[in-house]
């Protein structure tokens, strides 16, 4: 399984390493969305509003969207599944590697992000760097429940419009425990009982992805 | 023979008890020595919140659990599925609306940013990814078994609705029909009315279940005789050789 997961992550990492589609379309995308958040709070409630960890969550989620996306599109090219499905590769792994390869992908967009908001919006730099780990481990999460919810939409007519209103439902959760750890590194308060939601979700997808994603890939 | 007579009491007997049930709630219980009036409402509420909750997404989780695994697998528990999630969207309607009323002349307002209100929300939201989900696949397998994974994915939100009154500091209060040592906090004909609309909202849930399975079925056969009629078509364009 683990084996089957490394060739995964790295024949999707190196897809996305030449097609560039992350550096050229998503992570502009990011940063404009985060630009025009700071445009709505306006220019004196940009550096003094609390809402720099929930507009970094905002840009995230819709990049994570278009990240999901694209992670599925790699598979659905004619002749693709097929010809995975004929290797016999274990369904459990192939869903680690692919989740594994979106949290990759992920890290580095919001490594970007959080630079952009400790500069547009503000938000403390120490304490961002404090913050990290509950991000890395947020991040984390969405992109397994994200794999497992674009596998649920994957070769289907409407895949880009189906995907939002099954994952964000899902994704809301995890959105606010994020959000809520991250504001209580900056700005004070108890990040326990977020910590531990976070946690949940990621041990609880990651199992449900290794049980599942097989039945959801058969044909 | 008795089966097919109790089926067939099933929506007339739905109907009396839901009558039985606003009749009591509405003419025969006192006011509420706090809410006055507005108990009224709390009769079917919680009911309706039952049935959404745990009968229809019970139903269908449970169907789905038993469609993916191989022994159980069929079509008519795929039907189920469907019909219970369909039937579960009215329910979650019904329980946010008259949830709102309610909440209105109490809190103040029509909607709070409450856990149990924001994550029966968010519980509709799945369910209508679910049927939204069976729209967009053409394929009768892939459908059903997506639409299965995707049922028990949404099922996790039912213990966090649940456990949410607890979990986190609400204006939804929590628990009021027992206590913590389970004995009941309402008496009398309060209590008979409360009981009864459980009954007749649960017993209506079947109701419209059975309904829905049959439409589900009739439009399965609908489509298997359309294709066989477009075999049949097909078969005598080509001209005889």
């Amino acid at each position: 399984m683990i084996r089957t997961a490394k060739l995964v992550a790295r024949k999707d990492l190196r897809i996305e390493l030449r097609s560039r589609v992350l550096a050229w379309q998503v992570l502009p995308f990011g940063v404009m969305a985060l630009l025009l958040c700071g445009l709505a709070l306006g220019p004196n409630a940009a550096g003094r509003s609390h809402a720099g960890p929930g507009l970094f969550y905002i840009v995230v989620t819709l990049m994570a969207l278009l990240m999901i996306n694209r992670s599925q599109a790699i598979e659905s090219n004619k002749g693709t599944k097929a010809s995975v499905a004929t290797l016999g590769l274990d369904p459990a792994g192939v869903f680690l590697g692919k989740a594994a390869a979106l949290t990759l992908e992920m890290w580095f967009a919001s490594g970007v992000l959080l630079v952009g908001t400790v500069l547009f919006l503000h938000v403390d730099r120490a304490k961002t760097l404090v913050a990290t780990p509950s991000i890395a481990v947020t991040i984390a999460a969405l992109s397994l429940a994200g794999t497992l919810y674009g596998a649920l939409t994957s070769s289907q007519n409407s895949t880009v419009t189906l995907l939002p209103i099954l994952a964000l439902p899902a994704f809301a959760p995890l959105l606010i425990a994020g959000e809520r750890s991250y504001s209580a590194e900056v700005y004070g308060g108890g990040s326990q009982v977020w910590w531990s939601l976070l946690l949940i979700a990621l041990v609880a997808y990651t199992s449900i992805g290794v049980l599942l994603y097989g039945v959801m890939e058969e044909s | 023979m008795m089966t097919e007579l109790s089926r067939r009491a099933l929506g007339p007997l739905s109907l009396l008890l839901l009558a039985l049930t606003f009749w009591l709630g509405y003419f025969v219980t006192p006011p509420d020595q706090v809410q006055g009036d507005l108990v009224r409402l709390l009769y079917i509420h919680p009911a309706m919140a039952w049935v959404a909750l745990y009968v229809s997404f019970g139903t269908a989780t449970v169907a789905s659990a038993m469609y993916l695994w191989p022994r159980t697998r069929s079509d008519a528990l795929d039907r189920i599925a469907h019909s219970a999630m369909e039937v579960s969207v009215f329910f979650i309607a019904l329980t946010l609306i008259t949830g709102s009323i309610w909440g209105r002349p109490t809190w103040g307002v029509w909607w709070a940013w409450d856990a149990r209100l924001t994550s029966t929300a968010i519980l509709g939201v799945f369910a209508l990814g679910y049927l939204a989900l069976r729209r967009a696949n053409d394929d009768r397998e892939v459908r059903a078994r997506r639409s299965a994974v995707f049922a028990i994915l949404t099922a996790i939100n039912v213990p966090i609705i649940h456990f949410s009154v607890i979990w986190w500091k609400t204006l939804h209060q929590g628990a009021s029909v027992f206590t913590s040592n389970r004995t009941l906090k309402v008496h009398g004909s309060m209590a008979f009315t409360l009981l009864l609309s459980f009954v007749a909202f649960t017993l209506t849930f079947f109701w419209f279940l059975r309904i829905r399975y049959r439409i589900e079925v009739a439009r399965d056969h609908q489509s298997h005789r359309k294709l066989v009629s477009s075999i049949e078509q097909r078969r005598n364009e080509v001209p005889a050789s």
